[in-house]
């Protein structure tokens, strides 16, 4: 078991990203740090895929899967960071609490 | 197999480090540092599943693509004399707890739930595989893709760009 690679190692690494990614998005206040976040948490997720597509499901689904999710975050990411600037030419400021309300 | 097995802690280490720094540092910038410490050990990762073709991709992709646009984002946004107190946090008491319960609940179930492994030979290079299945299983979502991917360009345009008042 422990000299072995095997699935658990993976997931738990994957768990981890995961869960440094959901106190990132938690605790900060920085808009973009929050972007970082998100992308921590999609790459734990990604890992578990991939981890479980080598060792349980085999074929080619799980990699193709992790393929999209990679896509859709590169689009988030863009989107998400045009908002952000946006927002701080408008206010010059991306303090999550500053830009609460919706209006100047 | 010990090879593996060095090669492996090697990249979780950088993954699981780098992704430590990601809350905890107190300058912006290191935090995206640690988020490329983070996608090249997950990157590596990749490489140690047989899965070549998306470590390649993680490579262009993330590390090519939204890690240098989240660094233009840092650059732009948050002043540099200021960039000291650029990256605060709150509530990191509650954080850390969170962080504790949910690791601990997540690396249980992945230690000790019954998993049905297969045991399979050591697979060979996914490109061709995965552009076959691209254009042939996966096609709808493929072109699914293309036109978010489309909108998603239009959109980011339309929002970033500065607007010419005709007053």
């Amino acid at each position: 078991m422990m000299g072995h690679l095997s699935l658990s190692h993976f997931l738990v690494v994957g768990g981890l990203l995961f869960c440094f990614g959901l106190m990132t998005v938690l605790t900060r206040r920085n808009a973009v740090a929050m972007l970082m976040g998100i992308e921590l948490i999609l790459n734990g997720a990604n890992v578990n895929l991939v981890a479980f597509n080598h060792y349980v499901a085999g074929g080619l689904s799980g990699q193709i899967f992790a393929l999209f999710v990679i896509v859709l975050a590169a689009a988030e990411a863009a989107v998400g960071l045009a908002i952000i600037l946006a927002i701080y030419q408008m206010i010059r400021s991306i303090d999550t609490a500053k830009i609460a309300s919706m209006r100047r | 197999m010990y090879t593996n097995l060095a090669i492996f802690y090697l990249f979780a280490l950088a993954a699981v480090v780098g992704a430590a720094g990601v809350p905890m540092s107190k300058n912006i910038f290191w935090s995206a540092m640690g988020l490329l410490s983070a996608l090249v050990g997950v990157g590596g990762l990749y490489v140690l599943l047989s899965a070549d073709f998306l470590a390649v991709t993680q490579l262009l992709v993330y590390i090519g693509g939204v890690l240098v646009l989240i660094i233009f984002a840092v650059m732009l946004t948050s002043q540099i004399k200021e960039i000291e107190v650029s990256n605060q946090n709150v509530g990191l008491v509650s954080g850390a707890i969170l962080f504790v319960l949910t690791g601990t609940l997540l690396s249980y179930v992945a230690l000790w739930a019954p998993w049905k492994v297969v045991l399979r030979p050591e697979s060979h290079e996914t490109s061709a595989a995965i552009g076959n299945g691209l254009l042939g299983t996966w096609l709808l979502p493929f072109e699914v893709t293309s036109v978010v991917l489309l909108a998603t360009l239009i959109g980011a345009i339309v929002v970033a760009r500065k607007e010419i008042k005709d007053d």
